[in-house]
């Protein structure tokens, strides 16, 4: 006997009951990731976007004597304990440099140093009861005002808040990432084509993506270890450079592109092989001119993610001593050098507050630079998408 | 065709080995590709047992059987498209101009050179209609300019009857054509590097009756110059369009026969039932 509609409804109810439950718990555990993402951009928005704003003093400098040998004789000594010191540290040099400067005055607005800085942005601060009164009147006067943070994006980093910078790190961070793509890009590409398109399927190839597999899941500070014991110890590549940072992160980065690009290649259609294996292309011929290209978004794309992952990884660069303290700004691969995540997570050990911007600052640029790279990848991945 | 005029043949009177049973008259005879006591095995199943056949010059040879038969696998034999089967293994020989195309010395790519392929499911290249064309012969060294290269693909394209309807848009995608165009488009790129052989692997078993009549007719021209060999599974179709057609049944040639006794009057039980529908 058959049930009726009714019948088969009545059943039905819970089912339908589980499926909508389902769905909501879903929506909700989207909504939670979706509000932790909001309060983690709000948090380091609101911490970080005061660091691109630095207090600047407008201050008169009277060039005497005495500056040529101490900077702080420049200034009025009402306001010289709220100028940064390493603005009073270039006037000697600035004086031996031009010595016609010497005898003359001069109006300009300098860096004001993080004390400053912080009280007039709010936060914690040293300044004493009269300190706060000279910067309170200065400001009505116009004479203290918080500018452009131009340093933080022109210089590297420094013991004073108020004059560090995130160049260093932003250009270590490139030359690093150069190597990084050099290396990992063409190896990963080629060990891909190869165990894709050539290998025999047979136990050693299993055992070899096996093992590529898991590379991918090894905790990062061992691929640390790993370049200090082979790069550094063995073959002597200069420890702290960008040559020994991007090597190791290449070695990080290697699996991460392997297995993207397996997958690309796996997603092109068995029926263009054949296609051109029948027009009797060779099996490289194949594979470079009708394979690859049609590869080429999806390993692109996993290179760039790739890449990404590998800018924000701090723990095997400290192992091969990129964590230093780099006050110049220098673009070669075997000087000492550091990277953004480095420089962000020495900042964040600075005792002094002021550096508390300067870390959320960092992490917005290293963000804005992520955001940028995965945007460029999903362009890269539109563009070349062929649906023909 | 009248049935009841032609003399039934029995199963005793077995042809030489190889040849077709009856005779076709206005077929030509020259041997293009011969095949003996050929076997393959995919792992441990045997796919192909004992085949002995001769695939005549400038002819249509229809292959036709029930579904896993054998008879893609053996028609993937003729331009070695079974290498890329890393389980397949091969006995027996085919040979082809003299030469037994699976010794170590035959080089796969001359063979699929001389030994062209269409798919089951059209499969142009995503580039331009003219590269799909001009890739292969130029990778061949077939041309050296740009205008040998353009008469080339003209002349591909006018074979296969499909110029008209692309002349004037050579460099779309050539995805962007109809399947039937595709299938069209993707015999223009077989017979471009001038092979002598044309393997065709159900060419029109995904097209409509309109495009399959198209290609149908193509086929029957393209015998001039090229010996084509067909999978298919529709049996009007190998009426049609075969001047030979070959049996297969689990892996075996039951009957290679003369098109018109084969449909008319078939030498084999097997081959009647199939071709009268008690199975397939």
């Amino acid at each position: 006997m058959s049930q009726s509609f009714d019948e088969i409804s009545a059943q039905l109810q819970r089912r339908h009951r589980k499926s909508a439950r389902l769905k909501w718990l879903s929506m909700g555990a989207l909504g939670l990731a979706g509000l932790f993402l909001v309060l983690f951009f709000a948090d380091m928005l609101s911490k970080g976007l005061p660091a691109f704003q630095q207090a600047q003093i407008r201050v008169e400098l009277d060039y005497n004597e005495d500056a040529t040998r101490m900077g702080r004789a420049a200034l009025d000594p009402e306001v010289s304990r709220l100028v940064s010191r390493t603005f009073e540290r270039l006037i000697p040099g600035m004086l031996a440099d031009d010595p016609e400067l010497l005898g003359t005055t001069e109006t300009r607005w300098v860096l004001a140093n993080a004390q400053v800085d912080q009280y007039l942005k709010g936060h914690t601060h040293r300044l004493n009861a009269a300190q706060q009164a000279t910067v309170d009147r200065l400001a009505e006067e116009g004479n203290v005002a918080l500018k452009f943070n131009t340093t933080f994006f022109t210089s590297g980093d420094s013991k004073m808040a108020e004059a560090s910078g995130i160049l260093a790190a932003a250009l270590g961070t490139v030359m690093t990432m150069l190597v990084t793509l050099a290396i990992a890009f063409p190896i990963g590409v080629m060990t891909a084509v190869y165990l894709e398109e050539f290998a025999p399927d047979n136990r050693l190839t299993q055992i070899i993506e096996i093992n590529i597999n898991n590379l991918a899941a090894i905790p990062s500070i061992l691929f640390g270890l790993l370049g200090l014991a082979i790069f550094i110890s063995f073959f002597g590549v200069p420890r702290s450079s960008p040559l020994v940072g991007g090597m190791t992160l290449a070695l990080m980065t290697l699996p991460v592109i392997i297995i993207a690009t397996r997958t690309a290649l796996r997603s092109v259609p068995d029926s263009i092989r054949h296609a051109a294996f029948g027009v009797g292309c060779s099996r490289w011929q194949v594979v470079r001119d009708h394979v690859l290209p049609l590869a080429m978004p999806g390993i692109m794309t996993g290179s760039i993610i790739g890449l990404a992952q590998a800018m924000g990884e701090t723990a095997p660069l400290i192992i091969v001593g990129m964590v230093a303290f780099i006050p110049d700004v220098s673009a070669t691969f075997t000087n000492a050098a550091t990277v953004l995540p480095a420089q962000i997570f020495t900042w964040a050990g600075e005792p002094d507050k002021a550096f508390v911007e300067k870390t959320a600052g960092g992490i917005l640029v290293l963000l804005a630079i992520l955001i940028f790279l995965n945007a460029t990848a999903v362009v890269l991945r539109k563009k070349f998408e062929r649906r023909w | 065709m009248n049935m009841q005029a032609a003399p039934r043949h029995t199963v005793g009177t077995a042809p030489q080995v190889g040849q077709p049973h009856t005779r076709n008259d206005q077929a030509c005879h020259d041997l293009s590709i011969r095949v003996r006591d050929l076997n393959l095995w995919y792992g441990q199943t045997q796919a192909l047992k004992n085949l002995n056949i001769d695939l005549f010059e400038k002819n249509v040879t229809a292959l036709i059987g029930p579904s896993g038969c054998g008879k893609s696998t053996f028609l993937r034999c003729l331009n070695r498209m079974n290498d890329l089967i890393p389980s397949v293994r091969i006995e027996g020989l085919v040979e082809m101009d003299g030469r037994d195309v699976n010794a170590t010395k035959m080089d796969e790519v001359a063979l699929r050179r001389r030994v062209g392929m269409v798919f089951q499911k059209p499969n142009p290249f995503p580039k331009s209609i003219y590269e799909n064309i001009a890739y292969a012969p130029r990778m061949h060294d077939l041309v050296s300019r740009k205008a040998e290269q353009d008469e080339l693909v003209e002349k591909a394209l006018r074979d296969a009857g499909l110029w008209n309807e692309v002349k004037d848009k050579l460099h779309e995608p050539g995805t962007s054509l109809s399947g039937g165009q595709q299938q069209r488009l993707c015999i223009a790129r077989a017979i471009a590097v001038q092979p002598d052989v044309i393997l065709m692997d159900e060419p029109t078993s995904a097209l409509d009756p309109i495009s399959t009549a198209t290609i149908e007719d193509l086929m029957d021209k393209l015998k001039q110059q090229f010996t084509i060999v067909t999978v298919t599974h529709n049996m009007q179709q190998a009426a049609r369009v075969a001047d030979y057609t070959a049996f297969f049944h689990l892996g075996e040639i039951v009957e290679y026969n003369d098109t018109k006794t084969m449909f008319s009057n078939p030498a084999t039980k097997k081959a009647e039932d199939y071709i009268t529908g008690r199975y397939g």
